[in-house]
């Protein structure tokens, strides 16, 4: 933080609090065009006192953040509102950030002032956005943010004349490396103690709706400052002429997301089993020290179990959450989205999907997450219901007992490979054709778009910012933890009550006694024509909560430890279920959504219950009908 | 006041042939100026405000194998296209270009 040198003592001595409590707060908005570094900006002046949450109604990010002044005693909320060209209400975005500056968004007070960003290596296209902005007649400081880009390229520009020009304020900036952002608190302390006045712009607005008038204007203003555009970014073109490249270009690409998919996995994998033995031992610790009690089972089976879920995959979404944000940052998102755009058009997708989708094959909840950059809404909305299809690593405990139990491990191609290996990798291909078949069959029936063009903006390469990486990882990770984690915790508790109740001799019941039990039994007609019985039952049931929760809700039936690879469990498996019913098992697990988190994180991004439960049923019923096939094909003996 | 990117168009080809009609087929690394956006009213202001009007210089640059989307540089940044939406953007043909490039 570069304002952390203000002293709290300091700001009582230079600027007397007018009045200290019960002012309302200050209220500042921050607008800029996408690429303009508003994010930056906004972490830079808020830090970690930043809150997120979604507009009311929309599924528009709301971000807000407390920003401390260095020498005054008021309390600044910043708005973070989405990037956008114009203020023209055509899309979700835009309509948002004119409600906002309007003062009709539900919840939110005007904006007391404004903090126009505009990317100042581009100043002519940027200026385009200050008409609609100045013409509200807000305070507004004009941020020029790139400065150090625009000085090395060999850009310059007049700040003085340009704000005497637009009647404005303007800050010349480095958001990235904080140079001039003191500029910025002084605006936002003049505006909250009442100091700022407006002044009339020198050159007359131009009428909004004019596109080609107002760029006209923007080149006018432009000019009367003194704007010298800087030489096109050398770096980004050489580096363009490698990522692009016609045969380096996609071989960069499959290295890249080679390399992401094994850091995810490989590189996750020992922090994972870490964790698990930490949080069995802590478990087992803390079930020794205290007197055997109900109250003590539900702490340790049920609360810690829980928070041990959840905790488990923490790594590899970070580690996922990391990654994504240096693609991101550095610009090759974008490169990525353009050398993946032909394959996924043939499945009525586009390149910005990819990303989100080969993050589902960690975990659907931060690939639902990552979606946020696909502007167009529909295709963003197709991603999301087709990510939870792909083989996320919750998948695999349940995978890994079935296949150790059912299919005997043979060699394949000269022991390169095993039946079993491949029976995995053949449970790959099948979540991922569902996907496919869904999002062709999604993008030419209900999310048909209405001829929106693919738009993609190449920003140029920036080195990733520690600073903005660390931030954007602590922002993912509390959404992540409150949205799966909450979830999660309350089903395995739930699950817990379920399967200790109702109490006999003030023992928790034999499994088949219990609520869970009772459940199990009065499903299993229904999935009996899938070859599962009521054990399955159980377990399907708890499996709500994470789908790996299943492996440990069978070991618990079986009287075995609850472990994909512990051999007990598998004779138990095996001696319980017919082979029809495993493979039906197999295939359920593919297709349904056996996962609360993924339900919670769609309807906050869908903004609503409407898609979250039409993908619930639709993937259920899938699952359901195609164990059921898998079934009775499997027993009528086609193949053995 | 109509000088707006004169100083771009140095570049300009002036013998081209055949003359591309439209931002399509215009080979890379070739400046075109554009003309007219036949696409539908919001869709053209979208690409409108990413700087895609008449009167401005565009460079197709590089793009992804199999020849789309391709990037296309104009008024100072760069934006991707797919073909079908490139080869609804019309190119201003080059007499008329030559010496008087921005909007009348």
């Amino acid at each position: 933080m570069s304002d952390c040198h203000s002293c709290e003592g300091c700001s009582v001595a230079v600027a007397p609090p007018p009045n200290a409590k019960g002012v309302r707060p200050h209220v500042v908005a921050i607008i800029g065009p996408p690429n303009s570094g508003k994010s930056t900006l906004f972490n830079r002046l808020t830090g970690l006192r930043q809150k997120v949450a979604n507009f009311p109604g929309v599924t528009v990010e709301q971000r807000l953040g407390r920003a401390r002044m260095p020498h005054l005693d008021r309390e600044v909320i910043l708005v973070d509102l989405p990037g956008v060209y114009s203020l023209n209400p055509r899309s979700e975005d835009e309509q948002v950030t004119n409600d906002v500056l309007q003062g009709t968004m539900p919840g939110l007070p005007k904006p007391d002032a404004v903090l126009l960003i505009l990317d100042c290596t581009n100043l002519g296209r940027h200026l385009v956005l200050a008409a609609p902005i100045l013409s509200l007649k807000l305070p507004t400081l004009v941020i020029l943010n790139m400065a150090d880009d625009l000085r090395s390229r060999g850009g310059q520009v007049d700040t003085a004349e340009l704000a005497s020009e637009l009647g404005s304020p303007v800050a010349l900036i480095s958001a990235s490396k904080g140079q001039g952002v003191e500029k910025v608190f002084q605006f936002m302390e003049g505006t909250a103690g009442g100091t700022t006045s407006l002044a009339a712009p020198k050159v007359e607005l131009p009428v909004l709706q004019d596109i080609p008038r107002c760029r006209q204007w923007a080149h006018q203003v432009g000019a009367g400052a003194a704007y010298q555009a800087p030489a096109p970014p050398v770096w980004t073109r050489r580096l363009d002429a490698i990522f692009l490249h016609p045969v380096a270009g996609p071989l960069i690409f499959l290295l890249v997301v080679a390399g992401v998919f094994q850091t995810i996995f490989a590189g996750a994998k020992p922090l994972m089993d870490g964790l698990q033995d930490l949080i069995t031992d802590s478990g087992l610790w803390i079930g020794n020290i205290l007197p055997a009690s109900i109250f003590r089972s539900l702490l340790v089976d049920g609360i810690w179990k829980g928070v041990g879920t959840v905790i488990v995959f923490l790594p590899q979404i970070l580690l996922l959450f990391l990654f994504i944000g240096i693609l991101e940052d550095s610009g090759y998102l974008a490169r990525a989205a353009l050398i993946a755009d032909r394959t996924m058009a043939k499945f009525g997708l586009q390149g910005k999907s990819f990303i989100p989708l080969i993050s589902a094959y960690a975990c659907a909840v931060p690939a639902i997450m990552a979606t946020r950059t696909i502007e167009n809404k529909r295709d963003r909305l197709a991603t999301i219901l087709i990510a939870p299809f792909m083989t996320c690593s919750a998948r695999l405990p349940i995978y890994t007992l079935i296949i150790a139990a059912f299919i005997p491990s043979h060699p394949l191609i000269g022991g390169l490979f095993g039946t079993q290996a491949a029976s995995l990798l053949g449970l790959y291909v099948l979540g991922f054709a569902a996907a496919i078949t869904t999002a062709r069959v999604l993008k030419s029936s209900v999310l048909r778009s209405e001829r929106v063009p693919f738009v993609l903006e190449m920003p140029p390469y920036r080195w990733p910012t520690l600073r903005s990486l660390g931030l954007r990882l602590v922002d993912r990770s509390k959404v992540f933890l409150r949205r799966a984690g909450t979830v999660i915790l309350l089903v395995i508790v739930v699950l817990w009550v379920l399967e200790s109740l109702p109490v006999k001799n003030g023992q928790p019941p034999p499994i088949e006694d219990s609520f869970a039990g009772m459940i199990g039994h009065a499903v299993e007609p229904a999935i009996k024509p899938l070859g599962f019985n009521w054990k399955i039952g159980i377990g399907l049931v708890s499996s709500i909560a994470a789908r790996e929760v299943i492996v440990g809700t069978l070991g618990t039936i079986y009287g075995k430890e609850g472990d994909e690879k512990s051999k007990g469990l598998q004779q138990a498996v095996r001696g319980d279920l017919s082979p029809g019913g495993a493979i039906a098992l197999l295939v359920f697990f593919a297709f349904a959504m056996q996962c609360m988190s993924t339900v919670a994180v769609v309807r906050r991004e869908t903004g609503g219950w409407r898609w979250p439960a039409i993908q619930f049923a639709y993937m259920t019923f899938l699952a359901y009908l195609c164990a059921m096939i898998t079934n009775q094909v499997v027993r009528s003996g086609i193949f053995t | 006041m109509l000088q707006m990117s004169v100083n771009r168009h140095s570049s300009s080809p002036r013998h081209r042939a055949p003359a591309a009609q439209t931002l399509a087929q215009l080979p890379q690394g070739q400046s075109g100026i554009l003309d007219r956006l036949d696409l539908p009213d919001d869709i053209a202001r979208r690409l409108m405000e990413l700087g895609f009007l008449p009167g401005h210089v565009i460079v197709p640059a590089r793009s992804a194998p199999g020849g789309e989307p391709r990037v296309y540089r104009v008024d100072g940044s760069e934006v991707a296209l797919r073909r079908e939406t490139a080869s609804r953007i019309l190119l201003r043909p080059p007499a008329k270009s030559v010496g008087r490039a921005t909007e009348p």
